[in-house]
């Protein structure tokens, strides 16, 4: 029974989102804390260094720590405002159980017996309904301890296939185009090579409000003389000043990398020597590139064939280049295919695997790349094995002391294990670091899958979107109270540190997945005594993997200020570059740079095609999403931060003065968007900074002001992210608030 | 407690991405703790992304103690202009209508004109202020002359404002693009003009998509 046991405003008044603001001992003028914890911000892929201070177990500010690498002390607002996340009314002290009969639907019981109840309900749903019934979902914020143990759970303990990730809907387009096209999955480069590099590519990447901190890194490269090179259908703060901005029509990146590698091959803007030693598949790509002239390819685009031949110039005839992107190219259909051209440029050019010369994907979860290496993805297991390999099987159940006949094989993408609920192959659910009812698109479907479940028992700090549909309600632990891993956007391994105990009945996750397994009488494997211990065993489980992490220890990390992966032994130092000229890797041993036998990169021909829902008659405006600076993914942590709020409180519609005009909306105004799944109302941004056939909503919010209601869940076909990024809808001037507009601060 | 460091503020609103890490930094600082001095303004959301920071420029002279009735404002030896003290200042406003930056506020549960003190409890102790720490851009920047001559090869710093008839010399510094015309001080009230002769920002770009050829 997983349907909300009452209506949503009494769950909210009790459980929030409230605001939280500063007060007491942290308003108080020069309090000197009882300790400086050094650690990171669990905002976003960049992990800033970050001190917090603490004073009587809370964390009452922060000091910036500008001795960490990295960002020296940046920060942008959610890592100021992050203490406020800490000793907040929301937060969850108590185990909690659905009760419609209590006033907020929910009632407070024992942690003790709340785990049973949770046992006994893995027991009888896995009992009736085989071990597949019962799924488990994790996120890439967790640490990379956690995500570890949360594979080895579902499979070891839960025998389930089932389990798969948020990080679903973030970075598994470039991870799949980054394997086919270099057998590793993980940023070429450390941030600083950006430094050295004469042009810079940034495609389908915000980078000043979704990764602030490399913003230093693009204006010093530009001091230094690179040019930048955007693009994007908005004019986001970097493309205001970059030097050539490709306004491109949103799901049309494929072409626009096809074009230019048209205009390399046409001027011989290539490296023949680079191409003909270290990759194959050239020919049929150029092959198939022969047909995309600059004028298809302003066609498709929408971007003029000058600055076309402008940008395929400057790239061309580089000496070093860093080519980014991040999920503007990567939430498509062909999400893996528009990476695979961005990696085609790059490899064309020769320029990788050297200072100045790289390419990235840029994640956007705090853990997005270490938590997507080590088991909590429905097809891998740790140190980035395939859970089809019968040799990374072997090894693997050698580390947990199983046969590999035990591990169950590979599971299916979050989505996938939705419709697995629409056709009742899926009753039970564990879920912890994820919010799927605002993260996932076409959420209508999101809410009548959670509706249909026989038991859903999520863990968490606050309670969610999703957590108002759980039978049991597990409370969880902050970033800040619990130690473990995670691996930054740049692939550096760093620690995180704990600077206050958990409150009330609330404890660190790695215990509560390991009392469930107990209480199921289930916890051969799970009973380790600390994050560390956890982290032992994962350095022997990665080892000899492509995500190597056997060399790293919790000391090391600390004394060089993280450690880039692979690490394959105590005396290694790790790896800032990949692919550099002489290195090697387990799987090319000693053939060349590239992780596949021969050593080579491979091209990969990719074919345009256009996004799965395009506009029509009925529905003739491309929709867009994306984030803001202020808040982070599903907004469960950051719509709690009252000052996170203030700066941005409500989502807004950005229109072109164009398409405004013919609707005869005014700024501010209320707006319908109308989809083919659904409808959402809110306010007219008007902006002369977006395409005039393109609008752009952010996702952070919940119930009736998510974006969510209207994407669509189309997926890649190999990566299986969603396509947030493109979708039909037409828009409607409202006059007057929305039904949901009343009686709800901004934040709920 | 007196000279600070070698250390100077830069301003360079071309850099700045309007992300207000320095207004949630600014209100964590123990000498106004709750309360942003700083002032970040989008300059027109629906034309550009464009945003401008503007902290206390400390002027030589500052005209907000020169209009003050009741002598509150101070500067210190250093040169930072202080906010008002608590016990002279009679929330009378003259400072926040003269200052030719916008840069005091008026807090009006205390009475008290408030503004950028330079975080003078950190920059007093040799540390960084706030805002220019935590910055992801660069807009603001607290360092040492030689440092900034070295990182930003593009711009010169410059601290002389012209505003109508009046010449403001300042110890923050804007930073200027280097470039054909060289300035000897930024002349505020021409910049303000629209159809000012320097005004070439090219703005609503996307309205012509369809139409230009040279998209860039
Ligand atoms: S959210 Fe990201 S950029 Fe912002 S402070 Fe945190 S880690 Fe740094
Ligand atoms: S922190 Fe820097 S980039 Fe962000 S708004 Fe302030 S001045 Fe601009
Ligand atoms: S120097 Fe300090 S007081 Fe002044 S604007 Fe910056 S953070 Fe605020």
């Amino acid at each position: 029974m997983a349907s909300l046991p009452v209506k949503d405003l009494p769950i909210i008044e009790l459980f929030g989102p409230h605001r939280n603001y500063s007060n007491g001992l942290r308003l108080e003028s020069a309090v000197e804390p009882d300790k400086l914890v050094q650690t990171h911000c669990c905002f976003c892929g960049m992990q800033c260094g970050i001190q917090l201070k603490v004073k009587d177990n809370q964390v009452i500010g922060f000091e910036p720590w500008e001795e960490f690498p990295f960002n020296q002390g940046m920060l942008c607002p959610k890592g100021v405002k992050r203490y406020l996340q800490g000793a907040h009314p929301d937060r969850l002290l108590k185990a909690y159980q659905r009760d419609p009969a209590a006033p907020a639907g929910f009632r407070a019981l024992p942690y003790d017996e709340a785990i049973q109840r949770v046992a006994q309900e893995i027991e009888r749903i896995q009992s009736t309904y085989g071990p597949d019934s019962f799924a488990v979902f994790g996120g890439a914020s967790l640490t990379t301890e956690k995500a570890y143990l949360l594979g080895k759970f579902a499979r070891m303990g839960l025998k389930t296939c089932n389990i798969d990730y948020n990080g679903r809907l973030c970075m598994v387009s470039a991870a799949a185009a980054n394997k086919k096209a270099f057998g590793i999955d993980r940023a070429a480069n450390p941030w600083a090579d950006i430094l050295k590099a004469e042009v810079i590519w940034i495609a389908g990447a915000n980078i000043a409000e979704c990764f602030p901190i490399l913003t230093n890194y693009l204006w010093q490269a530009r001091e230094n003389g690179a040019k930048i090179i955007v693009v994007d259908p908005r004019i986001t703060p970097i493309a205001r000043t970059c030097d050539l901005f490709l306004p491109i029509k949103p799901g049309r990146d494929i072409a626009l990398f096809n074009g230019i590698l048209h205009l390399m091959i046409e001027k011989d803007w290539l490296d023949h020597d680079f191409i003909d030693t270290h990759t194959v598949g050239f020919a049929a790509l150029a092959e198939h590139v022969k047909e995309w002239t600059p004028r298809r390819c302003a066609e498709v685009t929408g971007i003029t064939e000058a600055a076309i031949r402008k940008a395929a110039q400057w790239w061309g005839s580089a000496k070093s280049s860093f080519l980014m992107h991040a999920r503007g190219i990567e939430h498509h259909t062909h999400g893996v295919q528009n990476c695979l051209g961005a990696i085609n440029i790059v490899l064309a050019s020769g320029r990788i695997g050297r200072e100045g010369c790289g390419y990235a994907t840029i994640t956007g979860q705090g853990n997005g790349q270490g938590g997507r290496e080590h088991g909590q993805k429905c097809d891998q297991l740790p140190g980035g094995r395939d859970i089809e390999n019968p040799e990374h099987r072997a090894h693997v159940a050698k580390v947990w002391g199983i046969t590999p006949e035990e591990l169950p094989r590979a599971g299916v993408d979050v989505y996938e294990v939705f419709r697995r609920i629409d056709r009742g192959e899926v009753r039970g659910l564990l879920n912890i670091c994820f919010n799927p009812l605002v993260s996932l698109p076409d959420s209508g479907f999101i809410k009548r899958m959670l509706e249909r479940l026989q038991f859903f028992v999520t863990i968490d700090f606050f309670m969610s979107e999703t957590a108002r549909h759980a039978d049991i309600v597990l409370p969880g632990s902050l970033h800040e109270e619990d130690e473990g891993i995670v691996a930054s956007a740049e692939g550096r391994v760093i620690k995180i540190n704990a600077a206050v105990d958990c409150p009330g009945d609330a404890r660190q996750d790695w215990r509560i997945i390991q009392d469930i397994a107990r209480a199921l009488g289930r916890e051969k494997g799970l009973t380790f005594a600390n994050p560390r211990e956890i982290f032992e065993e994962l350095r022997r489980a990665s080892a000899g993997g492509i995500a190597d992490y056997s060399g790293i220890t919790y000391e090391k990390i600390e004394k060089q200020m993280g450690v880039f992966w692979p690490c394959p032994s105590d005396d290694h130092p790790g790896t800032p570059r990949l692919f550099e000229a002489g290195s090697s890797n387990p799987i090319a041993k000693g053939k060349g740079r590239f992780y596949f036998p021969d050593g080579k990169a491979r091209f990969n021909v990719a074919p345009y095609t256009p996004p799965a829902e395009d506009v029509d008659d009925e529905f003739p405006v491309i929709l867009t999403t994306g984030r803001v600076v202020s808040q982070y993914l599903s907004g469960t942590q950051t719509r709690r931060i009252g000052p996170l709020v203030d700066q941005y409180p409500e989502p807004l519609i950005e229109i072109h003065p164009q398409l405004a005009s013919r609707h005869g909306i005014k700024d501010g105004e209320w707006v319908r968007i109308e989809g083919r799944r659904g409808i959402c109302t809110l306010r007219a941004r008007i902006v002369t900074t977006i395409r005039p056939d393109t609008i752009f909503v952010p996702y952070h919010w919940g119930g009736g002001k998510s974006i969510n209601q209207v994407t669509i869940a189309a997926q890649d076909p190999i990566s299986k992210i969603p396509e947030y990024k493109v979708c039909a809808v037409r828009i409607l001037n409202q006059y007057g608030p929305p039904a949901n507009a009343q009686g709800l601060e901004p934040q709920q | 407690m007196f000279l600070l460091d070698q250390n100077e503020f830069f301003i360079d609103p071309a850099r700045c991405i309007g992300c207000q890490a320095c207004v949630q930094a600014c209100s964590e600082c123990d000498t106004h703790k709750g309360h942003a001095m700083i002032h970040l303004e989008y300059v027109d959301r629906g034309q550009s992304t464009q945003t401008v920071p503007v902290v206390c420029m400390h002027c030589e002279s500052p005209t907000c103690a020169e209009v003050c009735p009741a002598d509150a404002i101070k500067k210190t030896e250093d040169g930072v202009v202080q906010s008002a003290r608590k016990p002279r200042c009679v929330a009378c406003n003259n400072c926040v209508l003269a200052c030719p930056f916008g840069v005091p506020k008026m807090i009006t549960d205390f009475e008290l004109m408030m503004k950028c003190d330079l975080c003078y409890d950190r920059t007093s102790a040799g540390k960084k202020p706030m805002c220019a720490t935590v910055c992801p851009s660069g807009a603001l920047f607290y360092g040492p002359r030689p440092e900034i001559d070295q990182l930003r090869p593009r711009s010169k710093p410059m601290n002389q404002f012209q505003f109508g008839r009046q010449t403001i010399t300042t110890k923050v510094h804007m930073m200027a693009p280097t470039g054909p015309v060289k300035a000897q001080y930024l002349d505020v009230t021409e910049v303000m003009n629209e159809n000012g002769p320097r005004q070439r920002i090219a703005l609503d770009i996307l309205s012509n998509l369809y139409a230009s050829e040279d998209g860039v």
